[in-house]
Order: structure tokens, then sequence, then C-alpha cells
């Protein structure tokens, strides 16, 4: 602000500094342009499910008799279906659908973090903060469950890969779960992208609760209070934004389609 | 302690209450919404699928559109800054278009 009074009193023209393009501080227009190119990773991801999802066969039998197998992509829903501590019980979509709501009401309290910021309230800017990191922590909780059970198999009847090679499944010689080189679920490529999406989007959830605890910190000692404004909360916050916009279009193209 | 005493002075301005209940709303129409596509996966028939991919990704947007203006607050910037985050996304749209299309087309060949 002392900038911007600076350059009206000298009259300099606008492209001598001290003025603000787009009347956007640099960090926030830095952090829209990251945003921005980072927007552009997660379409290439997203679009490469598209194109290989597209380039394999869909499942044509009777919904309710789905079982995963080689020759076609699976149903999502099928697949994404366990809910922990209700082992065998098939609720689809349940447990992401949680994930979203975790993510989205992590989301309103970021925001109302930075309302508080803009009012110089200290108190209120720690306890949102406060929330969201919770909420950021409770996120990737579930993802570390979905993964692990992603990983461990379903062990549902009929399912898994007869390693005996005589398409009769027996207990010890048939795989259950997915990893990079073999997956029960369906095509291999079907794994490999669900490792490398939501676990490049769980890698940006955990370095924005790093951001969120390192901000969390500064607020609570004064940083923002002696700078004189809670910019910092905004720029931060615009990151965990995207984050959610982020998981909005992976529930739908991941999940839900 | 030297340092509570330096920022002790600091004075929080009242909350803005219009503010705070409309960013609880548009959490509220967040969370409908996706209520809606839980509904709208298991009450629609398995073979409406063009109908619910449309349905799903149109439902997406509204959502995106309400995070991106209303929680990142970019409806609230200056144009240029709009313009600028959002027409470069067009590139976006003809990947998907192109590469959808491309998928399909090996899908026929394999």
């Amino acid at each position: 602000m002392a900038s911007s009074a600076i350059a009206e009193k000298s009259g300099k023209n606008l492209w001598d500094g001290g003025a603000s393009p787009m009347k956007a501080s640099y960090g926030k227009l830095m952090m829209w342009f990251f945003l921005l190119s980072d927007a552009f990773t997660f379409s290439g991801l997203l679009i490469t499910y598209g194109l290989l999802r597209s380039s394999h066969p869909a499942y044509r039998g009777a919904h309710a008799d789905f079982v995963p197998s080689q020759e076609y992509w699976p149903i999502p829903e099928k697949i994404f279906d366990a809910v922990p501590f209700l082992h065998g019980v098939s609720i689809p979509l349940a447990f992401v659908g949680l994930m979203t709501f975790i993510l989205i009401m992590s989301s309103v309290t970021m925001v109302l973090a930075v309302e508080a910021g803009h009012r110089m309230d200290k108190k209120n800017v720690m306890k949102w903060m406060l929330w969201t990191i919770i909420g950021g922590f409770a996120f990737l909780g579930c993802q570390a469950w979905e993964w692990s059970h992603f990983i461990t198999g379903s062990g549902k009847e009929g399912w898994g890969i007869d390693l005996n090679g005589d398409g009769i499944l027996q207990a010890g010689v048939d795989f259950f779960g997915a990893n990079l080189a073999m997956n029960e679920y369906g095509p291999q490529l079907f794994a490999d992208l669900f490792f490398f999406i939501t676990g490049f989007h769980g890698t940006h959830v955990l370095s924005g609760v790093v951001l969120n605890v390192i901000v969390f910190y500064q607020a609570s000692v004064g940083t923002f209070e002696r700078r004189g404004h809670y910019e910092m909360v905004e720029k931060v916050g615009l990151y965990w934004h995207f984050v959610d916009l982020v998981w909005v279009f992976v529930f739908t193209f991941f999940y839900l389609i | 302690m030297a340092l509570l005493e330096e920022t002790s002075h600091v004075q929080a301005k009242p909350a803005n209450k219009a503010e705070i209940s409309k960013l609880w709303k548009i959490a509220g129409i967040l969370l409908l919404i996706t209520l809606v596509e839980f509904v709208f996966a298991f009450t629609l028939p398995e073979h409406w699928k063009l109908m619910k991919i449309s349905i799903f990704v149109g439902l997406t947007f509204v959502k995106a559109f309400y995070i991106v203006s209303e929680f990142m607050h970019l409806k609230h910037e200056t144009k240029l800054l709009v313009w600028s985050i959002a027409l470069p996304l067009i590139f976006v749209v003809w990947m998907v278009i192109a590469l959808v299309y491309e998928g399909e087309a090996i899908s026929s060949v394999r």
C-alpha cells in the first residue's frame, strides 16, 4: 500500500513499477498462473485416462453379473464399493463420497479463514486453519485406506487372477489386489492410472497440508499481524481450493463415469 | 512477551455475516450437487450411458464454477485476470475431444 501511494505521488507512468497488474498482488498472480499450469498437468493425466479407457472395450454383460477381466475396462462403482469396518458389504462409491464431503468441508473452513484474515481476526484465522488441517489429514487417512484396500484386493468370490492357468481359482494360487505388474480389477492400465492419478492428487493434498500447517504456525506466532495483512492465508487458500477442484474432476471422471 | 505486547493492539473487525452465510450456502450447493450425482448414478438405467455421462460432466462443471468463482474469488477479480486463466483452458477442451475420439479409433483397429 505504501508503494502504491508513492507511485501516485511521483506521477510516474504505469511501467515504472509500484503498480499491481490486474489489481492482484505479485504472489497471488503467480499462484494463479502456477495453478493454471498445474491444471494442465492434471488435464493431461485425466485425458490419458479418457484415451486409454475409450481404446479398451467396455463391459457388455448384465450390470449385476459384473466380474472383472483383463478383456474389458471395469465399471468403477463395482470396484470401489468397500467401506472400512464393513468387510464384504458392497456399498458402491460411499467411501469416495465421504472423501468428497471431507474435502468440500475443508474448502469451506479455508475460505472462512481467509475471511477472518481480511478482518485481522487472528483467533478465527487460527480456528479455521486448524479445521482445514484436520480435514486435510482426514482426507489423507481415507486415501491411505483406499490404497491399501486396492492393493490388498477384494477377496470376492470368483474375482482374482488365476495363477495356475487352469481357469479354476484356488486358495494360494490366485492373485488378489493390484500393483504395477498385476491387476485383479481389469486391464493393467486401470491400476496404473489409479495409482498415478489419485497418487498425484494425494501428493498435492499432502503438500497443501504442509503449507496449511506452516501458515497456521505463522498466524499463531503473530507473523501476519506484524506484517499488517493475512495475504499468505489467501495464497495458500487458492492452492487448497485448487486441490479440492481437482478432486471434483477426479471423482467424476475416475469414479462416477 | 515483547512479541505479545507488540501485536496485542491489533483490533479484529466484526465478522462479515452476509459474506459468511453466502460461503456456507455455496458449500450447501456443492454438497447437494454431489448428492444429486449419487442419486443419478444409482437410479438412472444402465443403458442411458451417454445421458448419464453428460449429466455428470455438466454437474461437475457447475461445481467447478462455484469453487473457482466464489471460493477462489475469481469472479471478483479484474476481467483481464479472469480471461487470462479461463481462455488457455480451451486447449484442454480440444484435447479431450481429440484424444477420446482417437481412443475410439484405436479400439476399432485392435
